[in-house]
């Protein structure tokens, strides 16, 4: 019997194609955009259900620019919340729902829904926010900051670190992929460094417009909808942490081991969809190492330029694409017959040191150096990377005046 | 929700808890017209509940659960309080996520729901007490109702923060000495039915929940208003016989006496509102 091929749309008419496909295969074409125009043409090609804005510095225009997919019919629904706490319970709602949903915030809008992001993972909820990091209130700014993140670590949700445009891109679309396998299932975080990549334009490489990924198919996910399309059996005979209930205590200190268990499954998800937890780059012989994310492991690749050409020093970078889950393997074979490693970040407290520190610990003998370390909008010029390779390895300073 | 759906596998019946075969066989599933009549012959959505014995809050959520027009494509969003404690033992599609961003929840789900089942009338119905509705939640409720979502709000008015131990909450009355106001509460209480007016509601009710007759009346009008219209607020008087310090079988008595002062029947009726009450009633469902 021959086989018809049957070709699926979406409620927006664009043609359902595998996410292989759409990621990988399907023709793509040359645009210069904005980080958050890109937002726009992800969300445009990912079926999604729901959105929920709220404004705030640097995020509010790709808020702007979901609205804009709505009213064109490529998204179901979107409205402004009156809060970032609000809107974070709101796209929960819409997930719950069954509906695929995203949303955007930044810095202190971050805190202020802070409540919400340990619910969403004990939920297991696939929501995904763009973070548009710009630093919390400390005291005010709107200056590149990516603080918030160190904040985020313990919620319970993925996070990612996109280091350009084409990364968010395509990290967008991946992630609903990666964030909605049943034996995953939980919320994701995909982090940009504000301004830096949501406010410049670069070269970003699009697949066409009228296709789009297969719309979530809530009925596969490990926690029922909650619509009413399935039977309302009683769920629980005890409610989870009330009142003396050893069942329950126990049910609920499980939980949390799962929601983290979930986000160790997703690795083999990772490594399809977006090709590893992380990129190196540079020397592979590089005695020095940087290990960075974002923002910095971009800088970070122009100062292992500098170093390899003008200094004639071996330098490498192990760009981690993925913080939670965290790549440890990746770092411990990357340590192996290095020097020193650098971590060098655009926040106060060195969020990615304390992580790499603690999952080397007792593994090796390298020296760690968590720095240059800038914070509060100050930018990372390669030359002070370099300059502080240079100084640690006790050698001339030329490169900065 | 396809009534179809809800069938047990025969050949696993006998091992099934004989509590979820009578909600296959005895519950009232797919009649508009079913109410507090039945309560006494069929099976209810709530089972055991966990509430102190002779809580008020326990006789309003099975008028309620009674009372729902739709159960079968009825969700429910609570929150944390007392009520929280009953909505696991609550044969419908609930949710509990956080302390007062409940109409939040809600607004997600009735759009999504909205966007997802466009030919289906889904009800979503948002049930939390004083201290998640109008303190620690008041943005959630209040900017709900101005955006005109189309969803039930029913607050169960204790005046008190009864679950973590009897601490004053914005509907205790002025005066009344609790847990954080050793003196005595320092301001009015909050009149939540007023706002909800000034906020938007079509449907506003204050009660108690001593008349089992008139609470089916209201939930019904709340929920086809609701529907159709845009928010609705249903405010019950469900008093903390512990913290005020009665006996179990004191609490009907308590609500009759505010039955003739603070919690006198009251009902505001938007015209669009009152065009919706007129059909359903001609059609013998309120």
């Amino acid at each position: 019997m021959q086989k018809t091929q049957q070709i699926k749309y979406n409620r927006a008419g664009q043609k359902v194609v595998s996410p292989e496909y759409l990621l990988f295969e399907a023709p793509r074409q040359k645009q210069f955009m904005t980080g958050s125009e890109v937002v726009k043409e992800a969300v445009k090609r990912a079926s999604v259900d729901a959105s929920v804005s709220y404004p705030i510095t640097p995020q509010s225009e790709a808020a702007h620019l979901i609205g804009e997919l709505w009213a064109e019919g490529y998204v179901g629904v979107y409205f402004r919340g009156e809060s970032e706490f609000s809107v974070m319970s709101q796209l929960a709602g819409c997930s719950m729902a069954g509906g695929r949903a995203i949303t955007t915030t930044s810095g202190p809008g971050t805190l202020r829904a802070m409540e919400n992001f340990p619910m969403w993972a004990g939920s297991r909820l696939p929501l995904q926010l763009v973070l548009m990091a710009r630093g919390v209130n400390s005291p005010l700014t709107i200056q590149p900051d990516n603080l918030e993140v160190s904040f985020l670590l313990d919620t319970g949700c993925m996070i990612w670190h996109a280091e350009t445009a084409q990364e968010l891109f395509d990290m967008i679309l991946a992630g609903f992929v990666v964030a909605e396998q049943p034996d995953v299932h939980v919320p994701l975080i995909t982090v940009i460094d504000g301004f830096f990549i949501s406010h410049t334009r670069e070269a970003v490489m699009l697949p066409p417009d009228d296709i789009a990924l297969p719309p979530y198919n809530p009925y596969i996910s490990p926690i029922p909808p909650i619509d009413m399309e399935m039977p309302p059996g009683r769920f629980l005979r005890d409610p989870f942490v009330m009142k003396s209930n050893y069942t329950s205590y126990a049910t609920h200190a499980s939980w949390q081991f799962e929601v983290r268990a979930a986000i160790e499954r997703s690795r083999p998800y990772i490594r399809k969809y977006l090709k590893g937890l992380v990129e190196e780059f540079g020397d592979p012989e590089g005695e020095i190492l940087f290990i960075a994310s974002g923002t910095a492991a971009a800088q970070a690749k122009e100062a292992t330029q500098m170093l390899i050409h003008d200094e004639g020093i071996k330098a490498r970078v192990l760009r981690l694409k993925t913080v939670r889950p965290f790549p440890a393997k990746e770092i411990e074979e990357a340590v192996k017959g290095v020097k020193y490693v650098f971590i060098p970040e655009f926040n106060v407290v060195g969020w990615l040191e304390r992580e790499v520190r603690n999952v080397l610990y007792g593994k090796t003998n390298v020296p760690i150096i968590g720095s240059p370390k800038v914070a509060g909008g100050m930018t990372m010029p390669p030359e002070i990377i370099v300059e502080e390779v240079l100084r640690i390895l006790g050698k001339e300073v030329k490169h900065v005046p | 929700m396809s009534l179809k759906i809800f069938k047990i596998n025969e050949a696993l019946k006998e091992f099934v808890p004989s509590e979820i075969v009578d909600l296959e066989e005895k519950a009232t599933w797919g009649n508009p017209k079913r109410g507090i009549w039945d309560l006494p012959y069929a099976k209810e959505l709530v089972e055991e509940h966990s509430l102190c014995a002779g809580c008020p809050e326990s006789l309003a959520f099975r008028y309620i659960l009674a009372s729902l027009p739709n159960p079968e494509d009825t969700i429910i969003i609570n929150s944390t309080g007392c009520t929280s404690l009953v909505f696991p033992h609550i044969a419908l599609h609930t949710v509990h996520s956080l302390f007062g961003n409940q109409n939040a929840i809600a607004s997600g789900i009735k759009r999504t729901l909205e966007w997802r089942f466009p030919d289906k009338v889904k009800d979503v119905v948002v049930l939390a007490g004083d201290g998640a509705t109008v303190d620690i939640g008041l943005e959630c409720t209040l900017h709900s109702f101005f955006r005109q979502e189309r969803i039930t709000t029913i607050c169960f008015d204790n005046e008190v923060y009864a679950n973590t131990g009897g601490q004053e909450s914005g509907l205790t009355v002025k005066g009344q000495i609790f847990k954080m106001a050793p003196k005595g509460k320092q301001w009015d209480k909050v009149p939540m039915w007023q706002l909800a007016i000034d906020s938007g509601c079509h449907y506003v009710a204050r009660l108690t929940v001593s008349s089992p007759k008139r609470v089916e009346k209201v939930i019904k009008q709340a929920i086809y208003v609701a529907r159709e219209v845009g928010p609705t607020y249903v405010h019950l008087y469900t008093p903390c016989i512990l913290e005020i310090g009665l006996n179990s079988d004191d609490a009907l008595e308590e609500m009759r006496g505010r039955d003739k002062e603070r919690f006198k029947f009251f009902e505001y009726i938007s015209e669009k509102a009152k065009e919706v009450i007129e059909r359903k009633k001609q059609e013998g469902l309120i």
